[in-house]
């Protein structure tokens, strides 16, 4: 158990993580880039039109994992948030920060996938609808966040203020998720559950669980390679940075 | 192939969205390896004025 615990430890220091991140990034590009391919192939040629709204309906192969990645991405940063509060490391800062910019992408390609799916189906760009409202206040979130932690000059004080400012952001999310039975809404209601059987054809849904996988991928690779920018930039005084980097000039 | 691209005459928002989300996904791992790049220059080369600096002073 003890060792257990140290072997963890190990990898909260920036110079240990700086290494595996580069390797945790190149695999994971690998996977994003296969099955972000395979998806997008199954989005277009395999999946069959829908019966009710055409072609226009593969609009859900973007949207819908965009859309739990934005979400999914907000948890795993509070989570970053928490451990850095709780531990006082430093890399948990680190990560919440290298996720928030891709969190913040998917929440914006939610809204404007979304946006392009109503204007046909519902016949409006835009309506303050509980989940559409909830899922830009998500945006917001996101932005909010980066914007006060780069406002503070401290790197330590910054990471503090913005996790707490992510763990109560948190209560957002179950309102986004739960948004579409709570009230009476124009959005649909979720596609996916969990205690009944899902209201999808068996094709559709494997793209979009691939889709997603892949989005899961690309968010992983790309917060690996940011958070590399990041430790360096943040460890620039250390000696293990001044030797990297040294030795590669 | 025209047919495909119509889209069933939902085109534009098909396209749409599936352009932006390729945009942002191709978009964002580039501007990041700028960025990435951009910091190490920067830090070798303040590695290497340091080191200057301080050869400057032994002699």
């Amino acid at each position: 158990m003890a060792s257990r615990l140290v072997n963890w430890f190990k990898f909260s220091s920036p110079a240990t993580f700086y290494p595996l991140a580069r390797k945790i990034a190149v695999v994971s590009t690998i996977i994003a880039v296969v099955l972000i391919a395979i998806g997008l192939y199954m989005s277009f040629f395999v999946a069959p039109t829908d019966y009710k709204q055409g072609e226009g309906y593969r609009i859900i192969f973007v949207h819908v994992p965009a859309s739990w990645m934005s979400m999914f991405i907000y948890v795993v940063m509070a989570g970053w948030a928490a451990l850095g509060l709780i531990f006082n490391t430093r890399l948990s800062a680190m990560m919440a920060q290298s996720l928030a910019p891709t969190g913040a992408m998917f929440a914006f390609l939610s809204l404007w996938t979304g946006s392009f799916w109503g204007k046909p189906m519902w016949g409006t760009w835009w309506v303050w609808d509980a989940r559409i409202t909830s899922e830009l206040i998500l945006l917001f979130l996101y932005l909010g966040y980066m914007a006060l932690r780069s406002a503070i000059d401290d790197p330590r004080r910054g990471d503090r203020a913005s996790a707490i400012l992510l763990l109560v952001g948190v209560v957002n999310i179950p309102i986004i998720y739960y948004s579409v039975q709570w009230w009476n809404t124009l959005h649909q209601g979720s596609t996916i559950k969990f205690n009944e059987e899902s209201s999808m054809d068996d094709t559709m849904l494997i793209t979009m669980l691939i889709m997603t996988f892949g989005f899961w991928a690309y968010s992983i690779a790309v917060s690996m390679v940011r958070v590399r920018a990041v430790i360096l930039e943040r460890e620039r005084s250390s000696s293990w940075v001044r030797e990297q980097l040294g030795a590669e000039t | 192939m025209a047919e495909f691209f119509d889209m069933g005459g939902y085109a534009l928002y098909v396209w749409g969205s599936f352009g932006a989300t390729a945009l942002c996904m191709i978009a964002e791992p580039l501007l990041l390896r700028g960025r990435s790049q951009q910091i190490r220059r920067r830090i070798a080369r303040m590695v290497r004025l340091e080191q200057e600096v301080k050869h400057e002073g032994q002699a």
